[in-house]
C-alpha cells in the first residue's frame, strides 16, 4: 500500500468514525439533563458554586418527585466559543435537555444552538433582557431580567426605608460599567423617576471599570457628592475594593445598598474585610428560607458540603437547581424525553413548591418567568441575612449603618 | 469641584503610580537588559502574592518581612527561568519570545487555579485600612508604605548597577552585547543574574501590592500590560523612568477619572502609551538607541 | 506544488465540501470554529508572516468588522453584504492608520506589538462606552428562524456558515499564494530579512508595508463581519479582548508563521488538541477546573521550544510536499 491510498483509507476511516447515527429518542426511564457552566476561567469561582446546585438536584429530585435524572456536566471555560461547542457536544451525547450557564453571552451563544436543534435550554441565571426576547420557542429562563431586578430592587428600597422610618433624600449611584451595570443603570434611569414613593433622587451617578484595581478616584468622587446613602452595581472584586478605599477615605454614608447586584452577599466579601462588611444592603435574588423545599436543598448542600456555608452559595445553588427541577418536573408530565414534548411541558409549568423566593413558577408566552423575587439582605455577623420581605425575614434590618457619620 | 478631592485623587494618584512603578521595575531591569518579552511578568506577581498570603497565613508574617524570602525564592526562580528555559530564545523572533511567554503564563495562571481555587485571597493586617489625616486631605497608609519601598527598592536596584562590578557587568551587556562577549563577560550567567534581579522585584512587589489587592489567579495579564506601557513610558533599562512612568500613568488615570469619567481612565494609559511610542520612543529616561 | 500535494489537497477538499453531510452538528460546529480561526489566522499572517510585523492586537479589527456591520444591520437593517464594504473600509483606515503611525515613525518589533495592543485596548473601553452600539451591554442581533437560508441577510443553518466560512479560507488560501508569487511576495520577503538592505536597494519598504496592513485588516474586517452574523451577540469585553488577539496568532506560530498552510494546520491542530484534552481528562475522570489550561500550555510550550518554525514545515518536508 502506498503513501496515497494510505491517505485515502485514514480519510475514510475518519469520516466513517465522525458519522453518528441519528439519535432515536426512545421512551426513557431517565431524563439526561446536560449542565453547562463556567467551572473555570475568569467566572471559575461563581460556576463552581452554581455547580454545586446542580450536583445536589438528582438526589433531592428523585426524593421529592421520584424522577430519575442524569447529570451531564460540560465547563464553558467562561469563553462563548467553548460553551457553543460544549452545548453542540452534549446534544449529541443524548442530552435531552440543556441547563446553564450563569453569563448572558453564553446563553445567547446556546441559546441558537438549543434552538436550532431543538433541544429545550433553562437557563438557571443570566440577566440580559434580549435573550427571552428573540421569539425562541425552546428557550427558557427562571431568572429576572435587569428590569426586573431593577424595579424589584427599588421597590425593596422603599420598604427599608418604610421599616425603618428613614428619609434619605440623596443617593450617590455607582455602579460597573460591564453588561449588567450598564442595564442595570438604564433599568434605574427609566423607572427611578416613576417611583414616586421613594424618597430620594441620585446626585450623580459615577460608572466605574470592572477590571480596576484602583478606586480611589471614583470613591473621592462619589464622597464629594455629599450623598445620604451610596447605591451600589457591583461585582465582588471591585465592591471589596470600594469597601476598603471608603474605610480609608473615612466615609460613612447612611448605608451601601445595592439594588440588585452580585458582590456583598457573597462569601469572599464577608471573608476579606471582615467587620467593615457588615450592614451593607443587597438586594438579590433569593431563596425563601421558609419552604419546605429549601430545607431539603438546604441539608442536602450541607451534606454533600459540609465545610461551606449555604447561605453564601444560596442564590447560585437554588437556581441551579430549580432549573434542573423544572426539567424533571416536566419531565414527569410528558412522559417522554421527546425534545418537543419537554418543550411543550415546560411551557406548562407550574410549581408552587419553590425554593426560589417568588410566585408560583410560571412561564409567560416568551418563556421568561415572572415572578421571581428579590430578597433584602444585610450583612449581619459576617453573613447576609434576609431582612425583607417582612414574610421571609430572618432578621431586622439596620438602616442606618452604626458608623453613619453625617457628612 | 471642591479644591481638597483634586488634592486627594492627585496625592492618590502619585502614591498608586508609585506602586506601579515598583511593579514596572522588575520588568525594566530585565526588557532593558536582557531584551527579552516577558508576558508573564503579571503572573509572576501573582504567585508572589500568593506566596505572601500563603507566608501571612501559615506563620503570621507580615508581607513587608515576607518581601524578603519571597524576593529571595524569586531570585532563583527568575535565574533558572532564564538560564534554562529563556535563554535560547533571545535570538528569535519576537512573536517566538512571546508565544512562549504566553504559554508560560497559561500554564502559571492554570496551575495557581489548580493549587488555590478561584477564591480571592488576601492579607488581614490592621494597618490594610487605616489613613493619615491632613486637615481634609487624606495619605492612604499602605499605599505610603508601598511607594516607600518602590523608592528603597530603586535606590538599591540603582546603586547595585552603579557601584557594583557585576552591576556594571550587565550594564555592559546591555549597552554592548558583542563587546561584552569580546571582553570575556560570562553573559549568560549575567543574563540569568538580571533575570533573577528583574523577577526578586516582582516578588517584592507582589508583597506590596497584596495590601492594597485580592489576588485571584487571573490577576495577572492587566498588571503584564501595565507594566509594558510604564516601562516604555519611562524608558528601557531606567529605574527612574519606570517610577517616573508609573508616577505619570497613575496621575494620568486619576485626573481623567475625575474630570472625565472613571470608567473610562484606563484609556489615558494607552493613549499616553500611543503618543510617547510615536514622538519618544525611548521613553522619557531612556537614551536614544 | 507536488503532484502528491496537489492530490492531498483533492481529497481535502472534497473532504470539506462533504462534511455538513458526513459528521454530526457537534463535529460540524467544531469545524467552523477551526476554519474561522485559521481564516482570521492567515488574515494575520499577511501582515506577520509575509511582512514582518507582529500585530498583538488583531481583536481590533474583527471587532470593529463585526460591530459596524452589526450595528447598521440592527438599526438600519441593511444586509451584511452591504455593511462587509462598510466594515471592510473602516478597518482599513485604522489598519492604515496604524501603519502610517508605527512607519513613519520607526516603530518596529515589540514596540509595534505594544502599539497594537494599546490601540486594541483603546477600541475596547470606547466601545464600552458607546451606547449607539449598546456599549458593554452588549449588541443583540435577532435571529429568525433558521430553517430556511436567506442569504441576504446571512441567516440560515449552520451548514451555510460552514460554506460560508470554508469559501473564506478557501478564498484567502488562493489569494495569499497569489500574493506570495507576486511582486509583493518578494518585496516582503526582502523587507522581512533585513529591511535595511531592502531599502539601500530602492524598495519603497514604507509602501509595502502598508500595503500588507492594509489586506490584512480588510480580510479580518470580514472575519469580524462573519463572527458578528454567525453569533448574533457581540460585547466589547469579549471581542477586543486581548485573549482574543492572542488566539487569533496561535494558529499560524503553532503552523507555521509566513506559510500558506500554517494557520489552517495550526488552527486544527490547537483546536483538537483542546477538545481532544477535554476529552481525555474526562474520560480519566481528571475533572480538576484549570487542568486542561495547563496541559494545552505543556504542549504549546513544547512545539514552541522544539518546534521554532511551527509544525507545517518539517511535515512538508517528510511527506515531500512543498510549502
Amino acid at each position: 500500500m502506498n503513501r496515497r491510498d494510505f491517505n485515502k483509507a485514514a480519510a475514510a476511516v475518519g469520516v466513517a468514525s465522525a458519522f453518528s447515527p441519528l439519535n432515536v429518542r426512545a421512551q426513557a426511564q431517565k431524563l439526561k439533563v446536560g449542565v453547562l457552566l463556567p467551572r473555570s476561567g475568569f467566572q471559575g469561582l461563581i460556576g463552581q458554586s452554581c455547580q454545586k446546585g446542580a450536583d445536589l438536584a438528582p438526589g433531592v429530585i428523585r426524593q421529592m418527585l421520584g424522577v430519575d435524572i442524569e447529570l451531564m456536566n460540560a465547563d464553558t471555560e467562561t469563553n462563548v466559543d467553548t460553551a457553543r461547542t460544549r452545548a453542540e457536544r452534549l446534544i449529541q451525547e443524548g442530552a435531552n435537555v440543556l441547563c446553564g450557564p450563569f453569563d448572558s453571552g453564553a446563553a445567547a451563544a446556546i441559546a441558537q444552538v438549543a434552538e436550532q436543534r431543538g433541544v429545550p435550554f433553562i437557563i438557571n441565571i443570566a440577566a440580559a433582557p434580549q435573550i427571552t426576547e428573540q421569539g425562541y420557542k425552546f428557550v427558557f429562563r427562571n431568572f429576572p431580567t435587569a428590569i426586573d431586578l431593577t424595579v424589584n430592587g427599588l421597590a425593596l428600597i422603599g420598604d427599608l426605608f418604610r421599616v425603618t422610618n428613614t428619609v434619605p433624600r440623596t443617593a450617590v449611584f455607582m455602579h460597573v460599567n460591564d453588561t449588567f451595570g450598564q442595564a442595570m443603570n438604564k433599568g434605574i434611569s427609566a423607572t427611578l423617576p416613576r417611583l414616586t414613593n421613594l424618597p430620594f433622587r441620585i446626585v450623580d451617578t459615577i460608572a466605574y471599570d470592572p477590571a480596576a484595581k484602583d478606586l480611589t478616584v471614583e470613591v473621592s468622587k462619589a464622597k464629594a457628592a455629599n450623598a445620604d446613602f451610596l447605591l451600589l452595581v457591583c461585582r465582588l472584586n471591585d465592591a471589596i475594593i470600594l469597601r476598603r478605599e471608603m474605610v480609608k477615605q473615612r466615609w460613612h454614608p447612611m448605608g451601601v445598598v445595592s439594588p440588585g447586584s452580585p458582590g456583598m452577599y457573597e462569601e469572599q466579601f464577608s471573608k476579606a474585610l471582615g467587620p467593615i462588611a457588615n450592614y451593607c444592603i443587597s438586594n438579590a435574588p433569593w431563596f425563601n428560607p421558609k419552604t419546605n423545599m429549601t430545607k431539603v436543598v438546604k441539608s442536602a448542600f450541607a451534606k454533600a458540603n459540609p465545610k461551606e456555608n449555604f447561605v453564601f452559595h444560596g442564590t447560585n445553588v437554588v437556581y441551579t437547581y430549580e432549573s434542573i427541577l423544572i426539567a424533571a418536573d416536566a419531565f414527569k408530565r410528558a412522559k417522554s424525553t421527546d425534545p418537543k414534548a419537554l418543550a411543550e411541558a415546560i411551557r406548562q409549568t407550574n410549581i408552587t413548591d419553590r425554593t426560589v423566593l417568588g410566585g408560583p413558577l410560571k412561564f409567560n408566552a416568551k418563556g421568561q418567568v415572572e415572578g421571581n423575587l428579590s430578597a433584602c439582605t444585610q450583612n449581619l455577623n459576617g453573613e447576609p441575612r434576609v431582612v425583607l420581605p417582612e414574610s421571609a425575614a430572618e432578621a431586622k434590618p439596620v438602616f442606618p449603618a452604626p458608623d453613619y457619620k453625617k457628612a | 469641584m471642591p479644591l481638597d478631592l483634586v488634592v486627594n485623587v492627585t496625592i492618590a494618584g502619585v502614591l498608586t503610580g508609585m506602586v506601579y512603578g515598583l511593579m514596572a521595575l522588575g520588568l525594566s531591569v530585565i526588557f532593558g537588559v536582557v531584551r527579552v518579552v516577558n508576558f508573564a511578568h503579571g503572573e509572576m506577581m501573582t504567585i508572589a502574592m500568593y506566596a505572601a498570603v500563603a507566608l501571612f497565613t501559615l506563620w503570621g508574617v507580615d508581607p513587608f518581612l515576607a518581601a524578603i524570602p519571597v524576593g529571595a525564592a524569586f531570585f532563583a526562580l527568575g535565574y533558572l527561568m532564564q538560564a534554562g528555559l529563556i535563554n535560547p530564545f533571545i535570538t528569535r523572533p519576537e512573536h517566538s519570545q512571546f508565544m512562549l511567554m504566553v504559554a508560560v503564563a497559561l500554564i502559571m495562571v492554570n496551575g495557581m487555579l489548580m493549587a488555590f481555587g478561584p477564591d480571592a485571597r488576601n492579607v488581614q493586617i490592621g494597618y490594610q485600612l487605616e489613613s493619615w489625616e491632613l486637615g481634609k486631605i487624606l495619605f492612604d497608609k499602605p499605599r505610603v508604605y508601598a511607594a516607600a519601598m518602590a523608592l528603597a527598592t530603586s535606590g538599591l536596584l540603582f546603586l547595585f548597577f552603579k557601584a557594583t562590578l557585576v552591576g556594571k557587568a550587565i550594564r555592559a551587556c546591555a549597552d554592548n552585547y558583542l563587546g561584552a562577549r569580546v571582553v570575556g563577560l560570562n553573559v549568560k550567567h549575567l543574563y540569568a543574574l538580571t533575570f533573577g534581579l528583574g523577577s526578586a522585584c516582582v516578588a517584592i512587589a507582589g508583597c506590596m501590592m497584596i495590601l492594597l489587592v485580592d489576588v485571584t489567579p487571573n490577576l495577572g495579564p492587566s498588571y503584564t500590560l501595565l507594566a509594558f506601557i510604564i516601562v516604555i513610558v519611562g524608558g528601557l533599562g531606567s529605574m527612574t523612568g519606570a517610577l517616573l512612568g508609573g508616577v505619570l500613568i497613575g496621575l494620568s488615570e486619576a485626573l481623567a477619572g475625575l474630570f472625565i469619567q472613571p470608567s473610562a481612565k484606563s484609556m489615558f494609559g494607552f493613549g499616553l502609551l500611543i503618543l510617547v511610542l510615536l514622538f519618544r520612543p525611548q521613553g522619557l529616561m531612556g537614551k536614544k538607541s | 506544488m507536488t503532484p502528491r500535494s496537489r492530490i492531498l489537497l483533492a481529497l481535502l477538499g472534497a473532504f470539506l465540501l462533504a462534511l455538513p453531510w458526513v459528521v454530526n452538528p457537534y463535529l460540524l460546529s467544531v469545524a467552523t470554529l477551526i476554519l474561522y480561526l485559521a481564516y482570521t489566522g492567515q488574515a494575520w499572517n499577511v501582515m506577520m508572516g509575509f511582512a514582518g510585523q507582529l500585530s498583538l492586537g488583531h481583536s481590533l479589527y474583527v471587532g470593529v468588522g463585526a460591530y459596524v456591520s452589526a450595528a447598521i444591520f440592527f438599526h438600519y437593517g441593511i444586509g451584511p453584504w452591504a455593511g462587509m464594504w462598510l466594515s471592510i473600509a473602516l478597518c482599513v483606515a485604522i489598519g492604515a492608520a496604524i501603519g502610517f503611525l508605527a512607519f513613519r515613525f520607526g516603530i518596529s518589533g515589540v514596540y509595534f506589538a505594544l502599539l497594537t495592543i494599546a490601540f486594541s485596548e483603546f477600541f475596547r473601553i470606547g466601545f464600552d462606552h458607546l451606547q449607539w452600539t449598546g456599549g458593554s451591554g452588549g449588541l443583540f442581533l435577532k435571529v429568525a428562524q433558521r430553517d430556511q437560508i436567506d442569504l441576504a441577510n446571512f441567516r440560515g443553518p449552520p451548514a451555510m456558515y460552514y460554506y460560508a466560512i470554508l469559501s473564506l479560507t478557501v478564498s484567502a488560501l488562493i489569494f495569499c499564494s497569489f500574493l506570495l508569487k507576486s511582486k509583493a511576495g518578494y518585496y516582503w520577503q526582502a523587507i522581512r530579512e533585513d529591511e535595511e538592505a531592502a531599502q539601500a536597494l530602492g524598495i519603497n519598504t514604507f509602501r509595502w508595508k502598508m500595503l500588507a496592513v492594509v489586506i490584512s485588516s480588510a480580510m479580518t474586517a470580514v472575519a469580524g463581519v462573519f463572527f458578528a452574523f454567525y453569533y448574533n451577540n457581540l460585547f466589547p469585553e469579549q471581542i477586543f479582548h486581548i485573549s482574543r488577539s492572542i488566539e487569533i496568532i496561535l494558529g499560524p506560530i503553532i503552523g507555521g508563521v509566513g506559510t500558506l498552510f500554517g494557520p489552517i494546520l495550526g488552527a486544527a491542530v490547537l483546536t483538537i488538541l483542546a477538545d481532544g484534552i477535554t476529552e481525555i481528562l474526562g474520560a480519566l475522570g481528571w475533572e480538576i477546573p484549570g487542568i486542561k489550561q495547563v496541559f494545552y500550555g505543556i504542549v504549546m510550550l513544547l512545539v514552541i521550544m522544539f518546534l521554532p518554525h511551527g509544525i507545517w514545515p518539517p511535515l512538508a518536508r517528510k511527506f515531500g510536499l512543498g510549502k
